[in-house]
C-alpha cells in the first residue's frame, strides 16, 4: 500500500480542485519498521524538527518542574518583597508578594502543557470519530454530520468557555480541558470530512470495497494512513488554540487561579500593577506562550510541506535558484552562457525530474475535489 | 512544399540547473517552413515539451538556455534572435508572433473569468489602441471560427465541455493572427470524435491563414496523418527529420522504426503497424499535408 | 440556485442551534440566582417583566419543556430579552444595542483593514517566491502566535503609558457626551487607535501566511504559465489570474476565523475598557448578571453567523464554480 496523501493547500478553502500527486513508481512491499518510519517522515523536516525541539523542551520542564524550580511558586520571600528586578537569588525576579516568578513559570508549564494535550486528544478524537465517517458514509447521514459540526464552528469558543466555566466555581483540569475541546473539534472534523469524501472515491478504497473488505477494514488499513498527515496538523492546531484559550481565560480571571499556568502569572501582573515597569513579571510569560505557539506552527508548517510538496520544493527551490543568479517569479527563460552546463547527463526516457517539472499529460487531469487544507485558522486572539 | 524559413532553431539546448543537472534539450537544429506543419513525436520525457517551451522561453526556472539560438523571421523581412530578446521584448514578442495551444485545457483556462475577458486581454496587452466595442466583436468572431459561438463570450471554462475549451484555446491562440502556433498534446484528453474534428479544424485554420504549426504528441500515427514533416525525439536529440512519407516508407534511424512498429494495427497479423490497409491511403494522406478524412 | 437553498437552510439550522443552546444553557447552570433576584428586588420588577425573565430562565417549572420552548421564542420574536440586573433593570435589548456599534465599528474596521493589508502582503511575498521578502515569513509566525493580550498590555504600556501618544482605556474621553461633532468623532478615532492597532498586528501575520501559501501553490498552476504566455504584464498575471484564485481559500479562512475573532474581540475589550458588547459579557459574567449574559451569547453568536452569511456570499461571487457545486 502506498502511502501518497491526498494533496491538499495549507489554508481552509472549500471549492479549489486539487491535483494529484504524481504516482510514484512502483516499491517493493514495505516492512513494517519503514512503514512506521515513513509515518513520521511529515516530522522530518528543518521546520518539524526545530519545533518539535522547542516542544520537547517545554515538556522536559513540565516533567522535572518540581527539580528544576529554585523555589515554590506561591512561597513568598520576604527579602525579595515589591516586585524586585531580576538578582542572583531570584532569576527572573519576584512578584509583589515576593514570589519567584522563575518558579511560576517552570510550574505553570505543567499547566499548560496539560490542559493543552488533553484538549487536543480529546478534540482529536472527537474529530476523527465524526469527521471520517461523515465523509464515509452518504446521503442524509453525512449531511446531518456535517450540519452538527457547522454549528460549532460558528458558535463563538470564548464566550462559551467564559459562560460555561464560569458557572464551576473550581473546575478540574479535565473539565477546563473538556471545554476547551468543545469548542476546537469542529474545524477537524470539518477538514477530515472533505479529505475522507475525496479518499472514498480513490481507486484503492474502490477496490477494496470491491474486495469486500470489512468496514472498520477500510477505515482503519486504507484510510487512516492517508490521513494521519491532516489528524497530526489538526491536533497540533487544536493544542495551539487550547493553550491560547487557556491562558486568556485564566488572563481573564475565568479559571481560578488554582490552576497556575503562564495566563495566571499574567493576570497577577495586571493585577498589582506590573504594568509598565516591572518588565520581568510579564514578559518572560508572554514569551513563553508566544515561543511554545511558535514551535506548534512550525510543527504544523512541517506537516503541511510534507503534505503539499509544492510548497516543500518552491520555497527552497526558489531560494536555491536565487542564489544562483536566476529570479523565481520571471516569466522568461533564462539564456546563460554555461559551457559547465553542457553536456551534462541526458534525461533518460519518462526521468522524474522532468516528469515533476512538466506533469505527465495523462496524469494531470485535475480531480474537482474539494481541497484539503492542513493549517490551522490564523486568529486574532 | 515552401521552403521560406520562419524558424531556425541552431544548436539549441535546455538544462535543468538542478543537483544533478539534466540536459532535457541536447544540442538541437532543424528549421520549420512558413505554413508547415511539423510533428514533434517521441516517449515521454524526451524533451519534445522542453524544446517546444525552450524555444519560446517559456521554462521557469531552474531550466536554463546554456547554448544555441532560436532565430525568428519575421514576415516583415526582420530576423528576431528570440534568445537575445529582454524580458519586456519577450513579452511583447509572445502571442503575437507566435502563439501556444495547451494540452489539458480545463486547468490551462482562469476558472474564475470568463472566457470572453480572457481572450479579450490579450488585446488588451497588445493591441491597446482597440475600443471595448471592437474587442468584444473580434472575440466573437473568433469564437464562430472555431466553432464555439459567440454567445459563449459570458460563459465560464466549468460551462463548457473538453472539446469546446480545447477549440477555446485555438481561438484565443489565433486572436493575434500569429505566424507560429505551437500546439502541445491539444487533443491527448479528448475522445476520439472530437479529437478528429479539432484536427480538421487545425487544418482549416492553417490553410485559411497560412501560420506554422509545430504539433507535439506521442501519438505517431496521428502525425502521419497531418503533418508535412515529422521530427522524432529521443532523450534530447532530434534522430530523425523528415516528411511524413519518408518516416513511413523509408524510416531511417532504429528508434523511429521501434516507435513505427509499437503502434498494433487492427487488422492483419499480429505486431505489425496497419498491416493489412493500404499503404496508399495513409501515404496519400501524409503526401498532401494535411488531414485528408 | 440549489446551492444557495441549501446555504440558506444551513445557516437557518445554525441560527435555530443557537438559539437552541441559548435556551438550555442557563438551565444547566448551576443555583438559581434568577429568583434569588426577584426575591431580593419585589417591588422593582414589574410582574410582566418578572415573567419574561421567568419564561427566559426556564423558572416557570410548572410548564412543561416544550411549553416553555415555544415561549422562549415568542419572546424572542417580540425582542424582548430580558432585563439585566447590573444595569439597573435596563432591557437587555437596550443593553447591548448601546454597545454593539463600538464593537462592531472597532474590530470590523480592524479586521477588515488587516485582511487586505495581510492578503496583499501575502500576495506579493507569495510572487517574489525566493526573495529577499521571504524574510518576512518568520516574523509573520511570530506575530501569529503572541498571545493577543499579553501584546495589548504592552503596546499599551509602551505607547500609552510611557509615550503618552494615546489613551490607555476607553472609546472616549471622560465625561463626554457622544455626538456627532468632529470633535467626538477625533476624539473617538485617538482612543481607538491603539486598540485597533493591536488588532491588525496581531491578525496580519496570519492571514500573510496564509495568502503566501495559497500563491505558492497557484503560480504552478497551468492557466497561470498560459497567462505568461500570452505575454500578459506581470502585474495582471499577479492580480488577475494568480490573486483571484488564491484569495478564495482565504476568505473561507476569514469566514472559519470569524468565531475566534470574537475571542480576541473580548480580549481586547477587557483590556482597553473598551465599551463593546465584550466587555458588557465579561462584566455580566463578573455580576453574575445572566439576562445579560444569555442576551449576549445569542447576539454574539448571531453576529458571527452574519458575518459567516457575507463572507459565503463573497466567495460565491468571486468563484463562479460554487455556484454549480455545492461546497
Amino acid at each position: 500500500m502506498t502511502s501518497t496523501t491526498s494533496p491538499a493547500t495549507s489554508e481552509d478553502s472549500t471549492t479549489d480542485p486539487a491535483t494529484p500527486d504524481p504516482a510514484p513508481p512502483s516499491r517493493p512491499a514495505k516492512t513494517k519498521r519503514s512503514k512506521a518510519g515513513s509515518a513520521f517522515a511529515m516530522f522530518r523536516n528543518g521546520k518539524s524538527l526545530t519545533g518539535l525541539i522547542i516542544l520537547g523542551f517545554f515538556t522536559l520542564v513540565a516533567i522535572f518542574g518540581d527539580v528544576l524550580a529554585p523555589y515554590e511558586p506561591r512561597a513568598q520571600d520576604p527579602e525579595a518583597y515589591g516586585a524586585q528586578a531580576p538578582s542572583m537569588a531570584h532569576l527572573l525576579g519576584t512578584t509583589n508578594m515576593g514570589e519567584d516568578i522563575l518558579s511560576q513559570l517552570i510550574y505553570g508549564t505543567r499547566g499548560v502543557l496539560v490542559v493543552g494535550f488533553l484538549s487536543g486528544i480529546i478534540a482529536m478524537i472527537v474529530a476523527v470519530l465524526v469527521g471520517v465517517t461523515a465523509g464515509y458514509v452518504a446521503g442524509w447521514k453525512s449531511e446531518s454530520l456535517s450540519a452538527i459540526t457547522n454549528v460549532f464552528l460558528v458558535l463563538p469558543a470564548l464566550p462559551l468557555m467564559i459562560i460555561v466555566a464560569s458557572n464551576y466555581e473550581s473546575p478540574s483540569l479535565f473539565l477546563i480541558a473538556a471545554v476547551l475541546a468543545l469548542t476546537g473539534w469542529a474545524w477537524g472534523a470539518r477538514v477530515l470530512r472533505a479529505q475522507t469524501m475525496s479518499l472514498r472515491n480513490r481507486d484503492f478504497v474502490q477496490a477494496a470495497r470491491a474486495n469486500g473488505e470489512k468496514l472498520y477494514r477500510i477505515i482503519t488499513v486504507e484510510m487512516l494512513p492517508n490521513l494521519t498527515a491532516i489528524i497530526a496538523s489538526s491536533f497540533v492546531g487544536t493544542v495551539t488554540a487550547a493553550v491560547l484559550g487557556l491562558t486568556t481565560l485564566a488572563f481573564i480571571g475565568i479559571i481560578p487561579i488554582t490552576n497556575l499556568n503562564w495566563g495566571t502569572i499574567l493576570f497577577w501582573a495586571q493585577q498589582n500593577g506590573a504594568f509598565p515597569d516591572a518588565w520581568w513579571w510579564y514578559i518572560p510569560a508572554g514569551l513563553c506562550i508566544a515561543l511554545l505557539g511558535m514551535a506548534l506552527s512550525l510543527i504544523n508548517f512541517g506537516i503541511d510541506e510534507y503534505v503539499n510538496p509544492r510548497l516543500r520544493s518552491a520555497g527552497e527551490r526558489a531560494r536555491a535558484m536565487r542564489k544562483k543568479g536566476y529570479k523565481a517569479s520571471s516569466g522568461v527563460t533564462t539564456v546563460a552562457n554555461r559551457p559547465d552546463l553542457h553536456g551534462s547527463t541526458p534525461g533518460a526516457p519518462g526521468s522524474s525530474v522532468i516528469a515533476e517539472l512538466h506533469e505527465d499529460p495523462l496524469e494531470t487531469e485535475a480531480e474537482d475535489e474539494e481541497t484539503i487544507s492542513t493549517g490551522w485558522p490564523r486568529r486574532s486572539s | 512544399m515552401n521552403t521560406d524559413p520562419l524558424l531556425t532553431v541552431s544548436n539549441f539546448s535546455v538544462v535543468y540547473d538542478v543537483d544533478p543537472p539534466v540536459e532535457a534539450v541536447s544540442d538541437v537544429s532543424f528549421t520549420l517552413n512558413r505554413g508547415e506543419i511539423l510533428g514533434l513525436a517521441g516517449e515521454s520525457g524526451c524533451g519534445k515539451t522542453s524544446l517546444a517551451y525552450g524555444v519560446q522561453r517559456l521554462l521557469k526556472p531552474p531550466a536554463v538556455i546554456p547554448q544555441g539560438s532560436a532565430i525568428f523571421h519575421d514576415e516583415s523581412g526582420t530576423d528576431v534572435d528570440m534568445n537575445a530578446l529582454s524580458e519586456e521584448e519577450m513579452r511583447r514578442f509572445r502571442w503575437d508572433k507566435a502563439s501556444m495551444v495547451f494540452q489539458g485545457a480545463m486547468s490551462s483556462l482562469n476558472p474564475v473569468t470568463k472566457i470572453g475577458k480572457q481572450l479579450a486581454d490579450v488585446f488588451t496587452t497588445h493591441r491597446p489602441g482597440m475600443s471595448r466595442a471592437e474587442r468584444t466583436r473580434e472575440c466573437g468572431d473568433l469564437l464562430d471560427l472555431v466553432g464555439v459561438g459567440r454567445d459563449r463570450l459570458k460563459s465560464y471554462p466549468h460551462e463548457l465541455s473538453g472539446g469546446m475549451r480545447q477549440r477555446v484555446m485555438i481561438a484565443m491562440a489565433l486572436a493575434l493572427k500569429p505566424q507560429l502556433m505551437i500546439m502541445d498534446e491539444p487533443t491527448t484528453a479528448l475522445d476520439v470524435l472530437v479529437q478528429r474534428e479539432i484536427l480538421q479544424q487545425i487544418s482549416e485554420l492553417r490553410t485559411q491563414f497560412g501560420f506554422s504549426v509545430v504539433f507535439i504528441t506521442h501519438d505517431l500515427p496521428l502525425l502521419l496523418e497531418i503533418s508535412d514533416r515529422i521530427a522524432i525525439m529521443l532523450q534530447g536529440e532530434i534522430v530523425e527529420l523528415d516528411t511524413a512519407a519518408n518516416i513511413y516508407h523509408h524510416a531511417q534511424h532504429e528508434y523511429t522504426r521501434k516507435l513505427l512498429g509499437s503502434f498494433p494495427s487492427l487488422t492483419g497479423e499480429r505486431g505489425g503497424f496497419v498491416y493489412g490497409r493500404s499503404d496508399d491511403t495513409v501515404a496519400a494522406g501524409a503526401v498532401t499535408g494535411g488531414a485528408t478524412s | 440556485m440549489r446551492f444557495f437553498l441549501r446555504r440558506t437552510a444551513f445557516y437557518l439550522f445554525t441560527a435555530w442551534a443557537a438559539i437552541t443552546i441559548n435556551f438550555f444553557l442557563p438551565r444547566m447552570l448551576k443555583g438559581d440566582p434568577v429568583n434569588a433576584y426577584l426575591a431580593k428586588n419585589q417591588g422593582r420588577v414589574s410582574p410582566e417583566a418578572a415573567d419574561s425573565l421567568r419564561i427566559l430562565f426556564g423558572l416557570n417549572t410548572d410548564k412543561s419543556l416544550w411549553q416553555q420552548y415555544v415561549e422562549y421564542w415568542g419572546l424572542l420574536l417580540h425582542g424582548d430579552l430580558g432585563l439585566s440586573f447590573s444595569k439597573g433593570l435596563a432591557p437587555v435589548t437596550e443593553v447591548i444595542a448601546a454597545g454593539l456599534p463600538w464593537t462592531i465599528g472597532l474590530v470590523g474596521i480592524a479586521t477588515i483593514l488587516s485582511f487586505f493589508l495581510g492578503t496583499s502582503l501575502g500576495a506579493v511575498i507569495g510572487w517574489r517566491r525566493g526573495s529577499r521578502a521571504d524574510a518576512i515569513v518568520p516574523v509573520a509566525t511570530f506575530l501569529s502566535t503572541v498571545p493577543y493580550f499579553w501584546m495589548a498590555l504592552i503596546a499599551i504600556a509602551v505607547f500609552s503609558v510611557s509615550l503618552g501618544w494615546f489613551p490607555a482605556s476607553h472609546a472616549y474621553s471622560k465625561g463626554v457626551v457622544p455626538n456627532w461633532s468632529w470633535d467626538f468623532v477625533g476624539d473617538v478615532i485617538h482612543h481607538g487607535t491603539l486598540p485597533a492597532l493591536t488588532i491588525v498586528v496581531a491578525s496580519l501575520g496570519g492571514w500573510i501566511l496564509g495568502m503566501r501559501n495559497m500563491m505558492m501553490t497557484v503560480l504552478d498552476e497551468d492557466y497561470v504559465t498560459v497567462a505568461q504566455a500570452k505575454g500578459l504584464s506581470p502585474r495582471r498575471v499577479l492580480t488577475h489570474y494568480a490573486s483571484r484564485n488564491a484569495v478564495l481559500p482565504q476568505l473561507s479562512s476569514f469566514a472559519l476565523s470569524l468565531g475566534f475573532i470574537v475571542g480576541g474581540t473580548l480580549v481586547m475589550e477587557l483590556v482597553f475598557s473598551y465599551p463593546g458588547v465584550g466587555k458588557q459579557l465579561l462584566d455580566a459574567t463578573n455580576a453574575k448578571d445572566y439576562p445579560l449574559m444569555q442576551g449576549l451569547f445569542l447576539v454574539i453568536t448571531l453576529a458571527v453567523l452574519v458575518a459567516n452569511i457575507l463572507a459565503d456570499v463573497a466567495h460565491a461571487a468571486l468563484d463562479p464554480r460554487t455556484r454549480m457545486t455545492e461546497a
